[in-house]
């Protein structure tokens, strides 16, 4: 039997997280509505402190902007609730605004099956009927098993099936930095 | 997507957020004697997140889709009937109820064939009242669900300690070095065992009060203080919990009389007066209002009763939450 290895690559490093992140928010910028509530929403971790980030910046470039902002704790939404053993600990969704009508932006780090995407939109559907609903996430890696897509991304990778993309945030990580994990049988 | 990380290697890139990396593993609740403080901690955290579903317009989550809670109630019950319902409910699980009254029990049926045969409908997770203590451990033995204790005997009320913990962790915003009073009936008290073990693991000084014939002398070896004067305590508490009587369970006259054990124990205005100024008055219910307490104090604004209603809710979604996934 092969000896179960694991090889940890860095794919970006702090500079061009930021990079990334700059692209990111350009292109979610160029198509802000002109009017109405802007509602951002991050998906717990990491996506809860891209999210925070997206909207200090927007606070202080359009500060005209009807802005509000959520974080959503998908784990009663997972499809694989049922399959997975152990119960880490849950933390609570917080979307104190009225979600109807809004222009939402949903925020996570990396993109791959789609399938927590797919339990945010169920989570959010609970809230509300925000009137578009668009994804930006900062690591579009490859691998759908769903039919979605982001709308925005602030970088494209094609990760090879069986690795993992995991993003460091200086907030949560006490680094930045974007790794590939390959795990090999 | 990152989520997909085994806890394993979720250990390895986030070491410092150690309260993070703990998962539940237990498949069933049957006390709080069993469970480690971060175990507690773990399901108080828990709750604490279920709260807000409660505040959501659509009070439901999809968590316990598909799944069967059979409720088990061999002994009367209203709150915790109906907080465990609504918190099953509230996950989306389907919810069978049983109650002794009107059952095969009354024609012969032991406990255990009664609970093997609801459970061989498709049952996930069962939540016990039984008035024999020990049952639920012996149920959880022998069947293969997940058992979840609701009061047995006189034994444990793990669900109810668990919210009283909770209430008192939001009310003072801890539970480490705080004093609280247990008081009353504590020889027929499964609220007071669970209360007593949950507050000694999470580093509380317990001390319980009430008359001889109501206080054992066996339960100074779980850690508490024993006293039979309310009066002598009032000043150095931070939390009053103040126990049903419950005459139900009397096999003879332990208190000469109700106005007696009233005046001695109640906890009334002008005892609520020596107390510290933030002191909170907890009840488990039901109330025997002018015993216990009286009115004035159990509607008072040190009174956190309802509170302790409303807590019970949240504790319960994150106990059928965590133990549907632990059992795998």
């Amino acid at each position: 039997m092969a000896e179960f290895k694991r090889a940890m690559k860095k794919l970006l490093d702090s500079q061009q997280v930021q990079h990334a992140l700059d692209r990111l928010y350009k292109a979610v910028v160029q198509q802000l509505p002109k009017e109405g509530t802007v509602a951002v929403v991050g998906i717990r971790t990491r996506g809860e402190i891209l999210a925070r980030r997206i909207v200090d910046r927007l606070r202080s470039e359009r500060p005209g902007l009807h802005l509000e902002t959520g974080v959503l704790d998908i784990t009663f939404y997972r499809d694989d609730l049922s399959q997975r053993r152990g119960a880490p600990l849950v933390r609570a969704t917080e979307i104190d605004f009225d979600l109807d009508d809004t222009w939402l932006l949903l925020v996570d780090d990396v993109l791959q099956t789609g399938r927590s995407v797919r339990a945010a939109l169920d989570a959010l559907h609970d809230f509300g009927r925000p009137k578009i609903i668009r994804l930006a996430v900062l690591i579009d890696r490859g691998g759908r098993q769903l039919p979605i897509s982001a709308d925005f991304a602030g970088r494209v990778v094609n990760a090879p099936a069986g690795s993992r993309v995991q993003v460091k945030l200086k907030e949560n990580d006490g680094e930045e930095g974007v790794f590939i994990i390959k795990t090999e049988g | 997507m990152a989520k997909k990380a085994s806890s394993s290697s979720r250990q390895k890139v986030k070491p410092k957020a150690a309260g993070q990396a703990f998962v539940w593993k237990r498949k069933d609740l049957l006390g709080l004697d069993e469970l480690s403080a971060e175990e507690v901690v773990h399901i108080l955290d828990t709750a604490e997140s279920f709260k807000e579903v409660s505040t959501r317009s659509i009070k439901k989550v999809p968590a316990l889709r598909g799944k069967v809670v059979g409720l088990l109630f061999f002994e009367d019950s209203t709150r915790t009937r109906m907080s465990f319902e609504l918190a099953a409910s509230r996950l989306s699980a389907d919810t069978l109820l049983f109650t002794a009254k009107g059952s095969s029990i009354t024609k012969g049926e032991t406990t255990l064939d009664t609970v093997r045969n609801i459970e061989a409908m498709g049952v996930d997770i069962f939540v016990i009242r039984h008035g024999q203590s020990g049952s639920s451990h012996m149920l959880a033995h022998n069947v293969s669900a997940s058992i979840i204790n609701a009061g047995d005997g006189q034994h444990e009320h793990p669900t109810q300690g668990l919210l009283d913990i909770f209430t008192i962790r939001q009310r003072l915003g801890r539970v480490a070095g705080l004093k609280v009073a247990v008081v009353g009936d504590i020889a027929h008290s499964r609220v007071a065992r669970s209360n007593i073990l949950g507050l000694k693991k999470l580093g509380a000084e317990v001390v319980v009060v009430g008359p001889p014939t109501l206080v054992p002398q066996a339960i100074e070896p779980m850690g508490c203080t024993i006293s039979h004067s309310l009066d002598d305590v009032l000043g150095q508490v931070d939390v009053v919990n103040m126990l049903r009587i419950q005459f139900e369970r009397f096999s003879s006259n332990l208190f000469p009389s109700v106005r007696e054990y009233h005046k001695l124990y109640g906890l009334t205005a002008k005892r609520l007066g020596r107390c510290k100024k933030n002191v909170i008055v907890m009840h488990p219910g039901p109330i025997n209002r002018g015993v216990e307490l009286t009115s004035e104090v159990a509607d008072g604004p040190n009174s956190c009763i309802l509170q302790q209603v409303t807590n019970g809710l949240a504790v319960r979604m994150a106990v059928l939450y965590l133990v549907s996934q632990g059992g795998k």
